[in-house]
């Protein structure tokens, strides 16, 4: 497997810039000769999409939802940062650089983290010149806040709905396109498989959730915008039809899939209230910027909170990183959640909880000020839990939410199978072992809007163009293999339903390959992994047909992938022997219970390599060099 | 508690539907509505029985994918609440509820409690944007908005397209989805100069899809689970006007 990673030579602040100076270019008249498949319509496949038919290319975009509008960018919450410096506060693309690098405990890029900060200015232009409507001051001018991990304020948001109002600012340029009829849309269509031929990334194997026909399709360059994979965990922040296929069975064709253990716990979800809980809500962590988090500081106290005084709480945020707060980044918020509660000290039912106290915010700024800056979020709270958080404190437990494992992908944000690009949170590229907020809506619309423009031309110039139809006997043999699957799903007939094995999964991977993860965990996982999956094609019932629109089998097809995938998971975990980001080994820790980092041995991107049915994928190592940042011990006390 | 639910089944668009009743005994306050039907078709699946199909996928009220008219109301009894941030607490034990699709002449059934909502997206395309392209754009506080005008623009953009005001609307109008694009950009310096060609191509887009005229019911606005104003369709008669007047020349 080669991984290269064509990081461009020169000093890092140059090195975009001359990069694109050199990339090959695609003639205006050509570019319509070529034809590229984009998967996904969320930020990143959106901004894509419509970015590459502005230049001229043939663009076909699929999605399994019924509009593009769906994809789950829509509901990311608290906002995109940009190195702007509106506030004045000390910003630069510098800052932002080594507050994302630094966040990333130090397990990505330097050259792509760069990148991605210089371009951060750009998307905020271009957002507002499509009128996506940022808040804004008095003044006429953009607002911003701060966010975990940072200090200063560089989120531009809009309310509680960033991400809708920034999907829907691509969702409307690519829809410009179809009209233009330079965009040919595909909703409803699910990618099932890829098709590699000599080589190359040439096509897709689709299936029309309507009717249930599967269909080929062959481009000159396929772009996976496929989104992230925390739904493996069943219960997570994502929303319900998120999943792993569309990069899993890029891996299975030969796509080497990078650090897939690294997910992100996040610190502020409403926990779970009963067995048939169907997945987890974000409460935004631009709430912590006002809200206060603690628990009680004696083990078993269960008065209300109100009755609880104020010396006997133990705001353990403020208290453990004094300088960040109820600001520290979103992997060691969550751990400090879940050791306070393993003392015995969390609250709600189960001890599953802490409390995010709004009170103090309240007395401050008034009860308007607070409800301008997160009415929607607190209207949201209050119609899942029934409780009114101006009045009593928010319960919040962490959750899985991202994922910053995926494809790996070169500076071009190629795979390791040419043409095969890879955008957004389906890649691995920039947040390292944990991802810092607003920074995926960032990186989704870098991706889209100003790289991938770039680097997809130099890739298309770069090689003779091939001539592939969907004759060719690949499209033919993939496009069995996938009916073959589905049929088989269909045919088991068993007993057990198919969200009874997902839900099976999540636990076992949130208890050996969740917030905190051991070896003797992950090796149990490993040994359960694949006998579920054994038992899920035996005893998997499937209702009705292939040939109709089926929500159970498409269904039942994600989870047989997330049945593959988690297992790759747990290797990865295992053979990560430190503490990193969201990575907790608690085999590697510091006497204080911080994650102990070891850079002798792992700073490295681990990419897997598929090596065929029920054999051990490969390991490879993309050494990870720092030249601009001192790898430091990552505090924020 | 014990509800009893007629859900409308249908197998595909050209077929006959009808409500079939079940019965479900152990409901828990807590459970969002979407949660109570999940645990309907997994009694289903495992009866050997079709599950219903619905459409969802975020279950925060913010995709707009989940739409079904719940006792005669689009999203349900709740104000402002989509179908999946609606929870149970909000019924009685022994309740009896009757669950169908959006029913709109645009809005083809296609299986059980799913629509077919791509006319919005052919209304979007004919004009629901601003036509700047990818780079060559000036600074973002190069374009100060004054915040009241941002706040409206805000307000009206809210919109996620679920189509619940159409299912609301005795005319199955899409005239609040419309007027709240247009609004949205049209609130927004930077959405001027396309201003009138937008209005006259949405509204022209909305008529050819087969939804009907807007005869002020304002049953979309009481539906609309993001709260969007109906006022905004005044302000989209009144652009559309001025496109008449003007064509799509817009004047300083
Ligand atoms: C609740 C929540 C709040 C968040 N808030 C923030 C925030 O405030 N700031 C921030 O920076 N980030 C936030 N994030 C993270 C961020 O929203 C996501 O990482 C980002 O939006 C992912 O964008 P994407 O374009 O990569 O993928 P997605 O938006 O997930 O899009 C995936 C697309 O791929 C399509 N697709 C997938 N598989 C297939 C297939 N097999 N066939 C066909 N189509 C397929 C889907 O239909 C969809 O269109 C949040 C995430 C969550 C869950
Ligand atoms: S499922 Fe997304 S709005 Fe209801």
């Amino acid at each position: 497997m080669n991984l290269d990673s064509k990081i461009p030579a020169g000093p890092l602040e140059e090195k975009w810039q001359r990069h694109k100076n050199e990339l090959k270019l695609v003639s205006p008249a050509n570019k319509r000769k070529f034809k590229v498949l984009v998967v996904g319509t969320g930020l990143a496949g959106a901004s894509a999409a419509a970015t590459l038919a502005e230049l001229g290319y043939n663009v076909h975009v699929f999605t399994y939802h019924d509009s593009p509008r769906r994809a789950h960018s829509i509901a990311a919450q608290g906002g995109i940062n940009a190195a702007k410096n509106y506030p004045n506060d000390g910003d630069s693309v510098w800052r932002l650089f080594y507050d994302t690098i630094k966040g990333g405990d130090f397990r990505s890029r330097e050259a792509n983290v760069y990148r991605l900060a210089e371009v951060s200015v750009n998307i905020i232009d271009q957002c507002v010149a499509q009128g996506v409507p940022f808040a804004r001051e008095y003044s006429g001018y953009l607002d911003n806040r701060s966010f975990g991990g940072a200090q200063v304020s560089r989120t531009f948001y809009a309310r509680g709905q960033t991400g809708q109002q920034l999907l829907l600012g691509a969702y409307q340029a690519l829809m410009r396109m179809v009209d233009a009829r330079r965009i040919t849309l595909w909703t409803r269509e699910e990618m099932l498989d890829l098709v590699v031929i000599d080589g190359h990334a040439k096509g897709i194997i689709t299936r029309n959730l309507v009717t249930g026909e599967i269909r080929r399709h062959a481009g000159d360059a396929v772009l996976l915008c496929t989104g992230g994979y925390s739904n493996v965990f069943f219960l997570s922040t994502n929303a319900k039809n998120s999943n792993v296929t569309a990069i899993y069975r890029a891996y299975k064709r030969g796509a080497g899939f990078a650090n897939p253990c690294f997910t992100q716990i996040h610190p502020t979800c409403i926990p779970p209230s009963g067995e048939y809980q169907s997945k987890l809500t974000l409460m935004s962590e631009s709430l912590r910027n006002d809200g206060r988090i603690w628990v009680p500081k004696n083990a078993g106290d269960r008065r209300p909170p109100n009755e609880i005084p104020e010396e006997e709480r133990d705001y353990y945020l403020e208290r453990l990183y004094p300088s960040y707060g109820n600001l520290s980044p979103r992997d060691i918020a969550s751990r400090a959640a879940k050791r306070v509660c393993d003392e015995g000290r969390g609250v709600g039912p189960g001890g599953l909880g802490v409390y995010l106290d709004f009170s103090d915010a309240i007395k401050r700024l008034g009860r308007d000020v607070i409800e301008q800056r997160y009415g929607n979020l607190f209207e949201m709270y209050e119609r899942i839990t029934g409780e009114n958080p101006y009045e009593v404190p928010m319960r919040i437990y962490p959750a899985p939410h991202y994922t910053m494992g995926g494809l790996w992908v070169d500076y071009n944000l190629m795979s390791t199978i040419p043409g095969l690009h890879v955008l957004g949170e389906a890649n691995f590229s920039d947040h390292g072992a944990n991802r810092l907020g607003a920074s995926a809506l960032m990186q989704g619309l870098a991706d889209g809007y100003f790289i991938i423009p770039y680097t997809l031309g130099h890739y298309l110039a770069s090689h003779p163009k091939m001539e592939v139809t969907t004759d060719h006997p690949e499209f033919q043999r993939v496009e069995e293999e996938a009916r073959a699957r589905l049929e088989r799903l269909v045919a088991a007939k068993g007993r057990r339903t198919v969200m009874s094995f997902h839900r099976e999964l999540g636990k076992l991977m949130w208890d050996y390959c969740g917030m905190s993860r051991t070896a003797d965990g992950l090796r149990t996982a490993l040994e359960r992994i694949p006998a579920l999956r054994a038992e899920f094609w035996e005893n998997v019932h499937v209702s009705g047909s292939g040939e109709e629109l089926n929500q159970n089998l498409e269904y039942a097809g994600r989870v047989a992938d997330f049945l593959e995938f988690a297992e790759l998971m747990c290797l990865d975990a295992l053979q990560r022997e430190e503490s990193c980001g969201g990575h907790f080994r608690e085999e590697y820790q510091t006497p204080d219970g911080e994650a102990l980092r070891n850079d002798n041995d792992f700073a490295y991107v681990a990419v897997w390599e598929y090596t065929g049915p029920d054999l051990p994928p490969r390991l490879h190592k993309e050494p990870l060099v720092f030249e601009n940042v001192k790898l430091t011990v990552r505090s924020y006390k | 508690m014990k509800l009893t639910l007629h859900i409308w089944r249908q197998a595909g668009p050209n077929v006959a539907g009808r409500f079939e009743t079940y019965q479900l005994d152990d409901v828990s306050p807590h459970m969002s509505f979407l949660e109570m039907l999940d645990v309907l078709n997994e009694r289903l699946i495992a009866e050997g029985k079709e599950p219903v199909a619905f459409e969802h996928d975020c279950r925060e009220g913010i995709c707009g994918s989940c739409g079904m008219v719940i006792n005669g109301r689009p999203h349900g009894p709740r104000k402002r609440t989509t179908a999946c941030q609606l929870h149970m607490r909000m019924f009685r034990d022994g309740d009896e509820l009757w669950i169908e699709p959006w029913r709109a002449r645009a809005f083809p059934v296609l299986k059980d409690l799913i629509v077919d909502r791509s006319a919005f997206d052919r209304i979007i395309a004919a004009g629901g944007y601003i036509s700047c392209h990818t780079g060559g754009v000036p600074d973002a506080n190069a374009i100060p908005v004054p915040k009241p005008a941002a706040d409206r623009a805000f307000d009206a953009a809210a919109c996620i397209g679920c189509g619940a005001c159409v299912a609301a609307c005795p005319n199955a109008s899409a005239m609040l989805f419309v007027a709240a694009k247009v609004a949205h950009l049209g609130s927004l310096p930077q959405g001027q100069p396309e201003r009138y060609r937008r209005v006259r191509r949405m509204v022209e887009a909305m008529e050819s899809e087969g939804f009907g005229h807007c005869s002020n019911h304002y049953e979309c606005e009481a539906a609309c689970p993001k709260g969007i104003s109906v006022e905004y369709i005044a302000q989209l008669n009144r652009d559309l006007r001025r496109a008449a007047l003007v064509g799509e020349e817009v004047l300083p």
